[in-house]
């Protein structure tokens, strides 16, 4: 069944695409933009693991001051990932618009070098960093999905989310070299950074073929911000995004989960920062085999069995059973069961000249509900404590879960 | 193939660059200290030495430096330590430092004798902030910035403990310590304590708490384990030598403080005259004198000495984290 099933999709895959596939039959467009998120992911988690280092020893600032920032740029972040998406559809330059996402995050990097120990400069810099995260990542998700065949879409997304990871899960490593290397100059992780973010967009610029002509309409027919919205009126697309965004609006977010899994097994404050590492590893060895099941049985299914893997991992923290590393491997096995899943339900649904506004429209919606379900755990867990806080919330992810596996929003496409 | 030339070139260029800098970033500092310093000195605890951290450029930048508290600007006299963060009392010191080329962030928190040799040492996460001895020198204390909630470096917390000598219990947060606000137990899940200053019993305390964006002065007793809310807006409370005067840094809008004065009996705020930005625990040096450090505008921090009613006085350039060597004068 197994072998019939992807040979078919790959003589389908062979029959519709003229892309060179690469690394076992995955498009080369997807490899390379894999290549430039590593490299940029590098890149950007080097700042990240030595920023409260260099805000309170570099410049002997206090960092409670940038605590209430976070919340802002989430929110800036959605709005301009609307814009990124909008933009590389209105002009068809969808790598164009990507690289400029990518080269204001390199930019953003010397900032801290211009900024000094002003805390608004800081901000600033902090601010125009995420806005190019913001700005890149529908046109890429839309390069990612126009570069693979329909058939395919789970595999190329779980390679592109595994290798955006490993760079993750490196950053913080190549930032402890630099530091070694420089006698602890700060200003050398920020320099070398910048380096290789500036590497990643060459990497974009050289790898990633242009793709001008996406539409057989004349260039004149440009989508207007009212025919991104106008998706909605499409029946399946919405039913996604609607569920999507319910779903999300009961998705705890990492850093309670966190906190919550180190109260209930106690572990060592040292060890704290290092549980993401523990999802991470799971996601990179569960993203590309749960991106082809999603492929074969339908990615919808993979979907919502990622949020129960999410209900079962808060009520093993809950709970009286199970343990700490279960609950991280669920937690990874939810974010691998998603992230890449969802564009790569959504991508056949959009046509191809608003693939970019559309993925925009559906990941803006999601991270969205994500925000207000993240100050939602914050009042319970204030009103209530952990468990009962936890415990609702999951029921009411439980009780979405389950509907959207009954309703089937997306039956008829895969 | 050009594209495939050019890409190798631009990686050259980019990388060499990176490459060159963290080169020349080795050999950045300077050579020769920048103001008069005594190497390779024995330090020990006296009470008329003042020690803090020195920040004058040169090969002794970041180590623990003495000078007589009567001549401040005497030679600094520095031996092998280097600490962050330093305090001392009655014969024991605490020093707190960042632990070299670990990330996530790892303190080094030390308890030293009064010839500073080293009794305890313990690794606790986080970036070192806050450090004091109680006036009878048996429990040390300590304030941590931890930013671990995710990889997101804008969400950060403080993390405060101590140690006490006499039965080598170390307390790592106390963030377990019940609060009672208005005579009602306090709960909440955005709790952070910052900034302890123990009484002369060595059992009283007090220390900032901090929940929903309101700061709390707490004063809390370690033998029952409870403390209660006396003030609001206090934070990183110093406890006067006579037990008196909690000298703080009083928020005046978001990230800017300045030094203030609760008198404990009459509940009065004063100001002493010295309104410029401040961000650290005050020390007192008696119980009408303070020893803060300030950030210059060139970005340089010094020593001030201000009384509560004396105009201030710059007593150490390019120096931070001032302590008595006998603690405060009783």
């Amino acid at each position: 069944m197994y072998l019939a099933g992807t040979r078919a999709a790959d003589q389908a895959a062979a029959r519709t695409t003229p892309e060179r596939t690469v690394l076992g039959r995955v498009p080369g467009t997807v490899v390379a933009l894999g290549v430039v998120s590593l490299v940029t992911d590098i890149s950007s988690e080097m700042v990240t693991a030595i920023l409260p280092l260099y805000l309170v020893f570099g410049l002997g600032l206090n960092p409670l001051q940038f605590g209430l920032l976070d919340g802002l740029y989430a929110g800036a972040t959605a709005v301009l990932r609307l814009v990124g998406g909008h933009v590389a559809d209105r002009w068809q330059r969808l790598k164009a618009v990507a690289g400029i996402g990518y080269g204001v995050s390199a930019v953003a990097k010397l900032g801290f070098l211009v900024a000094g120990s002003s805390v608004p400069a800081i901000g600033a810099v902090l601010a125009v960093d995420r806005a190019g995260k913001g700005i890149r990542t529908a046109p890429r998700d839309a390069l990612i999905s126009l570069s693979s065949t329909p058939e395919t879409l789970g595999r190329s997304f779980g390679v592109h989310r595994t290798m955006d990871t490993v760079g993750a899960a490196l950053g913080p490593l190549a930032a402890t070299a630099v530091l070694w290397a420089a006698l602890g100059n700060y200003n050398a992780v920020f320099v070398t950074s910048f380096s290789l973010a500036t590497c990643a967009v060459l990497l974009l610029m050289v790898l990633v073929p242009n793709r001008t002509r996406l539409s057989t309409e004349p260039a004149k027919n440009k989508p207007s911000f009212r025919t991104m919205l106008g998706l909605l009126r499409e029946a399946s697309f919405r039913r996604c995004c609607v569920w999507a965004a319910a779903l999300g609006l009961f998705t705890v977010t990492d850093s309670f989960l966190y906190l919550a899994l180190q109260r209930r097994w106690d572990i060592d404050g040292r060890l704290f920062p290092l549980l993401p590492l523990g999802t991470a590893g799971a996601f990179l060895l569960l993203a590309i085999p749960l991106g082809r099941l999603g492929d074969r049985i339908g990615r919808w299914k993979i979907f919502i069995a990622g949020h129960l893997a999410l209900v079962v991992a808060v009520l093993l923290v809950c709970g009286p059973i199970g343990n700490w590393w279960l609950a991280l491997a669920l937690h990874g096995a939810f974010y691998a069961a998603t992230d890449g899943v969802l564009p790569a339900a959504a991508g056949p649904m959009l046509p191809k000249e608003l693939r970019a506004s559309g993925l925009a429209v559906l990941q803006t919606g999601q991270a969205l509900a994500r925000m207000v379900s993240a100050v939602t755990v914050g009042l319970l867990w204030t009103l209530w404590d952990v468990g009962p806080a936890l415990l609702l919330f999951t029921a009411a992810l439980l009780t979405v879960t389950v509907a959207a596996a009954v309703i089937r929003p997306l039956e008829a496409a895969r | 193939m050009r594209k495939i030339i050019a890409l190798i070139a631009g990686f050259a260029v980019l990388l060499g660059g990176a490459v060159a800098y963290v080169v020349s970033a080795r050999h950045g500092g300077a050579a020769v200290n920048a103001v008069a310093v005594s190497t390779g000195q024995t330090l020990a605890l006296e009470p008329s030495t003042l020690f803090f951290r020195n920040l004058a450029d040169g090969p002794d930048r970041g180590k623990l430096a003495a000078v007589p508290a009567a001549d401040p600007a005497a030679a600094r006299r520095v031996g092998e330590l280097s600490c962050d963060r330093f305090a001392a009392a009655r014969g024991t010191a605490i020093c707190l430092r960042l632990k070299p080329d670990s990330l996530p962030p790892l303190t080094e928190m030390i308890v030293l004798d009064a010839s500073l040799k080293e009794v305890y040492r313990a690794t606790l996460p986080g970036t070192p902030s806050r450090a004091r001895v109680s006036p009878n020198g048996r429990i040390v204390n300590w304030t941590l910035f931890v930013s671990g909630d995710s990889y997101a470096a804008s969400s950060f917390s403080t993390r405060t403990g101590f140690y006490n000598l006499d039965n080598q219990h170390i307390i790592k947060s106390v963030e377990s310590l019940p609060v009672f606000v208005d005579d009602k137990r306090y709960f909440a899940s955005d709790v952070n304590f910052w900034g302890i200053t123990f009484a002369a019993d060595g059992n009283r305390f007090y220390l900032t708490m901090a929940s929903k964006g309101k700061t709390y002065l707490i004063e809390a007793d370690n033998a029952n384990y409870l403390g209660q809310a006396i003030a609001r807006n206090v934070e990183c409370p110093s406890l006067s030598p006579d037990g008196r005067r909690i000298a703080y840094k009083q928020k005046v809008a978001t990230g800017k403080w300045r030094l203030a004065v609760l008198d404990l009996a009459t509940r009065k705020v004063t100001n002493p005259p010295d309104d410029r930005l401040l961000d650290d625990q005050p020390v007192w040096r008696d119980n009408t004198t303070l020893l803060y450090p300030l950030r210059a505008p060139d970005g340089t921090t010094d020593i001030w000495s201000v009384g509560l009613t004396k105009p201030p006085t710059l007593l150490v350039r390019h120096a931070t984290s001032p302590s008595l060597g006998g603690g405060q004068k009783p």
